[in-house]
C-alpha cells in the first residue's frame, strides 16, 4: 500500500524537476524548488528517515528558499537566454543518465534486508547504542557517537561555507546602517502578518529548543534545530525589519556563534582527549561511561545548533542588506 | 462498538477533508483571477486540515499523539488564513487589482 505514496510521490517529483527546468520566470522557480524540497521530504519520511526528512523540510524548503529569494532580489527575474552550446550540454547530461541508470541496475532491490547497507555496520550499531548510548534515537547515536567524526567534518564545512558566503557577500554596510530602519511600504497591509508573525516567534524559537534537546528522543537535533531558530529570527528580520534583527543578534555575535559551535564541537573532541581517551571519545566526560556518551551527544548537538543558526543567519543577512541599494 | 463508530466517523472526516482539499485544487485551477483563485485555495488551509487533523485525532485517541496534532491545526489556522492576506495585500499593492472591480475610495485610476 505504501508504494502508492511512494510512486504518487515521486511522481509528483519528476513533475516538479521538469516544471523548474522549463519555466523562465526564476520566482516560481524558486517556489517549485520549495515544493520539491517539501515532496522530497515526505519521501523521506515514507522510508522511515524522519531525521532527514525534517533536516529536507527545514532547510530545502523554509530557509533556502529564503536565501533563494534574497539572492533574486539581487537580480533579474526573467532567466537570462540559453547560451548556443546547447548540443553539448544535451550530449554531457544524456552520458550521465545513462550512466546513473546503468548503475541502478547493480543496486539491491528497494528494501531487500539482504543489501550491503543493512548488513554491514548497521546491525552492529542498532546492537550497540543500547548498551553503549543508551538513548531511544540511533540516528542521533550513530550521528552524535559513532560517526563523531563525520559530523565534525559536516559542521566544518557548513562552517566553511558561512566563511566563504561571508567573503563573497558580506562586505562592511556598517556606514549605511541608518538607512535600514525603513517604515514598509503601506504599512497597513503588513499589520495582520506583524501581529500574527510576532505571536508565532517565541512558539518557533521554543519548537526549535525543543528540536534541538529532544534529538536523542525523537527526530531532530542540533542540523534542524539551527534551522528552525533561524527560521524565527529570519521572520522577525521580515516583519520588523533588518536593523532591529541586527540589533537583536549583531554580525560580531553571529560571527562568534558560526566560531563557537565549531570551536565547542572540537573543544569537547580535545576534553576526550585530555581526560586520557581519543578524539571525540565522550565515555570519559563523566564516571559512568554511558552517561558520558549522553553528556558529549548533548555538547556536540549544541555545537552544532549554533554553528548553522550563525551561518544561516549571515548567509540571509549578508543577502538582505545587499539587496536593499 | 465504540470503536466501529469511531472509525467510521474517522473516516467520513477523512475523506469530506480530502474532498474539500480536491475542491480547493480545482479551483485554484479553473477560477478567472488572482483573487478568485485564492478564495478557492483558502478552502484547502481552513476547512480541510480542521476535518483531516480530527479525523486523525480520532485515529490516534487520548494521547500526546492528539495533542500534537492539535498544536499542528492551531499552527495551521494562524498561518494559512495570515499568508492568504499577505499575499492578497502584496498582490493590492503591487496594482494587481480584481476583474470588474470598481478601484478603491477612487484612489487609483485603473
Amino acid at each position: 500500500m505504501i508504494v502508492v505514496f511512494d510512486v504518487f510521490l515521486l511522481t509528483l517529483l519528476l513533475i516538479t524537476a521538469f516544471a523548474i527546468v522549463q519555466t523562465p520566470n526564476l520566482f516560481v522557480a524558486v517556489m517549485l524548488t520549495g515544493i520539491f524540497s517539501l515532496l522530497l521530504a515526505s519521501n523521506f519520511f515514507l522510508l522511515d528517515a524522519a531525521d532527514v526528512a525534517l533536516t529536507e523540510a527545514a532547510v530545502g524548503a523554509g530557509i533556502s528558499t529564503v536565501l533563494f529569494l534574497g539572492a533574486l532580489a539581487l537580480t533579474a527575474e526573467r532567466e537570462a537566454a540559453p547560451s548556443s552550446n546547447r548540443a553539448i550540454a544535451l550530449l554531457a547530461v544524456s552520458v550521465t543518465v545513462v550512466a546513473i541508470i546503468y548503475a541502478t541496475f547493480d543496486k539491491p532491490r528497494f528494501a531487500d534486508p539482504g543489501a550491503p547497507v543493512h548488513q554491514h555496520v548497521a546491525p552492529w550499531y542498532l546492537e550497540k547504542t543500547r548498551e553503549a548510548v543508551d538513548i531511544p534515537n540511533v540516528v542521533t547515536a550513530v550521528l552524535g557517537s559513532f560517526r563523531g567524526y563525520d559530523t565534525l567534518g559536516e559542521v566544518f564545512v557548513v562552517y566553511t561555507a558561512g566563511i566563504g558566503v561571508l567573503f563573497l557577500l558580506g562586505k562592511n554596510t556598517s556606514r549605511r546602517q541608518d538607512d535600514l530602519d525603513d517604515a514598509p511600504l503601506g504599512l497597513r497591509h503588513y499589520l495582520i502578518p506583524r501581529m500574527v508573525g510576532r505571536m508565532l516567534i517565541p512558539f518557533i524559537l521554543l519548537f526549535g529548543l525543543y528540536v534541538q534537546f529532544h534529538g536523542e528522543y525523537g527526530p531532530g537535533g542540533g542540523f534542524q534545530a539551527g534551522a528552525l531558530v533561524a527560521a524565527a529570527i529570519i521572520l522577525y528580520a521580515l516583519l520588523e525589519g533588518e536593523n532591529r534583527a541586527l540589533r537583536v543578534l549583531p554580525r560580531g555575535l553571529l560571527k562568534g556563534l558560526i566560531a563557537g559551535g565549531a570551536l565547542l564541537y572540537g573543544a569537547v573532541g580535545v576534553v576526550g582527549m585530555l581526560l586520557g581517551g581519543k578524539f571525540l571519545d565522550y565515555s570519559l566526560l563523566s564516571s559512568n561511561p554511558v552517561q558520558g556518551q549522553q553528556i558529549g551527544i548533548l555538547l556536540i548537538e549544541a555545537g552544532v545548533g549554533i554553528t548553522v543558526t550563525g551561518v544561516l543567519l549571515s548567509i540571509f543577512h549578508a543577502f538582505a542588506t545587499r539587496g536593499k541599494f | 462498538m465504540l470503536e466501529t463508530l469511531l472509525d467510521i466517523l474517522s473516516w467520513l472526516l477523512l475523506s469530506a477533508g480530502g474532498l474539500f482539499v480536491f475542491v480547493g485544487g480545482v479551483g485554484a485551477l479553473r477560477m478567472p483571477d488572482l483573487y478568485t483563485r485564492m478564495h478557492a485555495a483558502s478552502v484547502t488551509d481552513s476547512i480541510a486540515p480542521i476535518l483531516i487533523i480530527a479525523g486523525i485525532m480520532l485515529q490516534a485517541g487520548l494521547s500526546l499523539a492528539s495533542i500534537k496534532l492539535a498544536a499542528i491545526l492551531l499552527f495551521l489556522l494562524l498561518t494559512g488564513p495570515t499568508a492568504s492576506n499577505a499575499l492578497a495585500s502584496a498582490a493590492l499593492l503591487a496594482g494587481h487589482f480584481p476583474e470588474h472591480a470598481k478601484p478603491l475610495d477612487g484612489e487609483s485610476k485603473q
